[in-house]
Parts: structure tokens; sequence; C-alpha cells
């Protein structure tokens, strides 16, 4: 194409060098990802899937707010000695309604893609709270305080308007008129305990 | 996939790759003067020499530019499947009945799916020995100390973070090594118990019912003489005539129920706590235990095994 590599030219001309550099980087992106955000597999939900409830909802937000993400992943991978252990590999239908997601990428502790039923709602009560007390080898820390936080609801009607919204999450107007009423005076526990007990059930 | 996006990943990839082939080239073309010797610019007197590609450095990236060519003609690019079709994993699956499909259509079609490849040679090597057990009687699988030790692994991987590594359970969670059983313990209950889960439904908060804190402690002190403790005599009378009300799944001599999964109140084993405390929790808040069901996620074969092995801890 060319005779010279005219590489002066963009060493010494600091704006055509940046202009380039992110052409060149861009690429991957633009391949790897950008497709994924308009492509019908990756945004279709599963069959019959059910949005979370108000009380999930908000316990979700207290995963969030308690970092589980950095010990826990959501997303099993299409390997057996995944599968064997967690379930059915996660399908990209079961997190489209899942604003951030929660996929994480380190797993401290085993992931929760499909922790739900897993557990009695007792032993997710006990683990949370201590965890030494079911699993003696665990090194989880124990999250006692979320037994004794009591929930408003004050916003969580606005949080289900938000994702139906903008995310096109199915929320019925009383799903959103009675979300206060399913949620105040619950504790965080419960509310995080329901989370976790919806979660990767949404494949039927 | 749409025909646009596939010819966007497949344009945009094979950018990238044809790329780096040019530049390569354009660099060993260009070489900028002999290798060694100063170069034409300097940058307040500093000079550079000129210092071309290392040979062994331009070879590796030369194979890798053949090695990505070969990988995209052979593992497929966006719509183009290449010649064994492979995928990681099947796709447009939005449900359990779509995802056990499309392991046969991809079988039918003779696409290579990884992930069911490596499934099916784990069922290859492992699928007959968990038939094997599961074809069999509990009495041999007890005998046979193979089978057992298996039952145990896969208790330990599942069930352990409940009952324990050792299976004795804890407050809460029942003890199996025991012959105390709340839905029976002969091997075909354990298995259903493991199968299809078990919900308690029955122990709900009593308080009201019993007309408050006075008719729970009267009930508690009726329970507590049950295993022989000594009480107030007169409270456990009152209690007794309030114990019509757990009758219904205690029994009338409160030995349980197994169909229920009642408790025996009469014997030393105290799933929540024997203390009165603890008894009187029970009795005014309620009590909800809760087992899993199993079928879905381990399947006939594994349960089976599993199910010998706990029946074994109690049936030496």
């Amino acid at each position: 194409m060319f005779k010279k590599l005219n590489h002066e030219l963009v060493e010494k001309n600091a704006g055509l060098l940046a202009v380039l550099s992110i052409v060149a980087i861009s690429f991957g992106t633009l391949v790897e990802i950008t497709p994924q955000l308009f492509l019908a597999e990756t945004n279709t939900p599963m069959k019959n899937m059910k949005p979370i409830t108000a009380l999930e909802f908000e316990g979700r937000d207290i995963y969030i707010r308690e970092g589980c993400v950095n010990c826990h992943s959501q997303m099993i991978r299409p390997f057996r000695h995944e599968t064997e252990r967690y379930g059915h590999y996660s399908l990209a239908g079961e997190s489209v309604w899942d604003h951030p997601f929660l996929w994480g990428s380190k797993r401290t502790g085993p992931d929760l893609a499909r922790v739900g039923g897993r557990y009695s709602d007792a032993w997710h009560e006990a683990h949370m709270i201590d965890p030494r007390a079911v699993v003696p080898e665990s090194n989880m820390p124990g999250f006692p305080w979320l037994a004794e936080n009591v929930l408003t609801g004050e916003q969580t009607a606005a949080k289900l308007s938000l994702f139906k919204d903008n995310f096109d999450v199915p929320y019925t107007d009383a799903d959103i008129a009675g979300a206060q009423e399913a949620v105040k005076g619950k504790t965080e526990l419960e509310a995080l305990i329901a989370y976790l007990q919806s979660l990767g059930t949404n494949l039927k | 996939m749409s025909t646009f996006w596939s010819l966007w990943i497949i344009i945009g990839s094979l950018i990238v790759v044809f790329g780096c082939a040019w530049l390569l080239r354009m660099v060993l073309v260009d070489t900028m003067g002999e290798e060694g010797k100063e170069m034409p610019h300097s940058f307040d007197g500093i000079v550079e020499m000129n210092n071309p590609l290392p040979k062994w450095w331009t070879i590796m990236f030369a194979i890798s530019i053949v090695w990505g060519l070969g990988y995209f003609a052979l593992y497929g690019l966006a719509n183009y499947a290449g010649p064994q079709q492979w995928q990681s994993a099947n796709k447009h699956v939005y449900s359990l009945a779509e995802s056990k499909a499309a392991v046969i259509a991809a079988r039918d079609a003779g696409a290579v799916v990884q992930y069911d490849v490596e499934m099916d040679s784990a069922d290859a090597v492992y699928g007959a020995t968990y038939a094997n057990y599961a074809s069999k009687s509990v009495e041999e699988l007890v005998k046979d100390p193979e089978a057992i030790k298996v039952g145990q692994r896969l208790f330990i991987q599942n069930c352990a973070q409940c009952h324990g590594s050792d299976a004795r359970g804890q407050r809460g969670f029942p003890n199996l090594t025991d012959s105390d059983w709340l839905y029976g313990g002969s091997f075909d209950k354990i298995k259903e118990s493991i199968m299809q889960g078990r919900v308690a439904t029955g122990m709900m908060a009593w308080k009201d019912a019993l007309g408050g804190d006075q008719g729970v402690e009267e009930v508690v002190t009726y329970v507590q003489s049950l295993s022989g403790r000594k009480v107030n005599a007169k409270m456990a009378a009152a209690g007794k005539a309030k114990f019509g009300l757990c009758m219904a799944c205690h029994g009338t001599d409160g030995t349980g129920n197994e169909m229920m999964g009642a408790p025996n109140l009469t014997d030393k084993v105290w799933l929540y706590g024997g203390s009165k405390a603890a008894i009187t929790d029970s009795v005014a808040n309620g009590r909800t235990g809760v087992m899993p069901a199993w079928s879905e996620i381990l399947g006939n074969d594994k349960v089976h095994v599993i199910s010998a092995y706990v029946y074994s801890l109690s049936n030496k």
C-alpha cells in the first residue's frame, strides 16, 4: 500500500497519535460488545419470566450495598465442573432485567446464580447472622445488623417505576402501588433472603 | 444473528487481523536505515540507534496471525459456523425444555457443542456407575463400601452445609445418624425426602390460640413432662387440657406423626432445642423447617446413592 511507514508523522503529532490509538483499541469493543446491545438473543427475556418482587428488589439493593458481588459471582459458565455444583449454566435471557448485572468476577464464596431454593430460609437466616454457626469452615463475614434494620419502603415504588420506564421491566401498576406495603416493616435480612431465594428460578 | 451484525463482526475481526499483518509487513519493509546506525532525528541532542524488531518476535507475531485466521476458519465467526459448527454452549435457549431440545437438535445436526460433548463424555465414564448403583437395592448398597463412599462424597458436597459433614445436623437441621426421623427412616422415605424436599407447615404460631403467654407456658410445661422431666404438676395438668390442639399432628400421646413430619415430643431429641425457652419459642412463634428438593438438581441416580449413605448411618 505505502512504501514508507511515516510513523515520524504520528510520533511528532500528539493529537493524531491519540486519535489513531483510540481507533486501534476501539475495534475490540466494536466487534465484541456493540452487537450484543442489539442482538435478539441477548435481549429476549426467558419464557414466562417474572420480574423480582418489591421485597426481592430491596434485597437486591442490599446485596449491592453490602458488596456481596465482590466475593460471589452470579454467572455459571458452561463447564461440567461448574454445572455439577451450581446447576444449569447461566443464560443471557435471565439477565436482561438485571441493571446493573451482578455477574461478578470473583469467587471467594460460591456462585449464587441458582442459589434460590437450595437452602431453607432458616438456614439463610442463621448463616447470614453468623456463617460459622452452620458452616464451620466458612470465611464469610457475618451480617447481623441486617436482622435489626427495618425497611420503610419509601423508595421502593420509585425504584420499580424506574426499572419499568427505563428498562422495560414489566411491573404492573398494582406492583408499583403495592410496593411500599410489601416492603414496609420487613427487615433487611428478610429482603435479602427473599432475593437470594429468587435467584436462578426463572429457568423453568 | 442478522446479516448486518454478522458482517460487522466478520469485517471488524478481519480488519484487525489483516491490519496487524500489514503493520508487521510495513515495519519489515521500511527498516529506516541500517541496523546499529544512528537514525536521522535527535531530540535535545539525544539520538536513537536503529534497532529493528527481533527475528524471534517477528516470527511469533506472524504465527499468531496465521493462528488467528485458522481459528476463525475452524471455529467459525459470527454467522459462519465453520466445518464442525462449533459452539461453546447452545444458544437461543429461553427455558429448560428448550435447553434440552437444543442438545438433541445440535446432536442431530452434527454440530459440536463443547459443553454437551463434555457432559456426554462424563456420562460415558460415570453414568454407568451411577446407573448401576441406582439399579441396586439399599440392602446391596450398604454392603458395598465403594457405593457408600460415593454417597458420602455427594453428601458432603451437597448436604453438609445444613446437616454437617458428619451428618449429625445442628439446631434446626436434623441429625441423620440417630434413629429419630421426622418423615420416616425407611430407605424409601429418606429418598422421598431428598427427591421432593419437605416443607413443615403445621407448626404455626400458637400463642393466640392458646390464650397468650399463660397458655403457652402451661402447654410447654406439659410437653416437658412428656419426656420425663420434673415439672409443676398443676401447670402440666392445665397444659394437658390445652394439648388437644396439638394432638392433630403430634398424636394423643405426643409421639408425633411421620406423615406430617410432626416430631415425637416424648423422646430426648429436640430439633430446635429442649430448654424451656426453646420450646416456648417453638410453641409461641411456630417453626417452619424446609428441606429443599433435589430431584431436579442431582437426579434420581445420585439421590439413590446419597439415600443409601444416609440410610447406612443409622442402620449399621
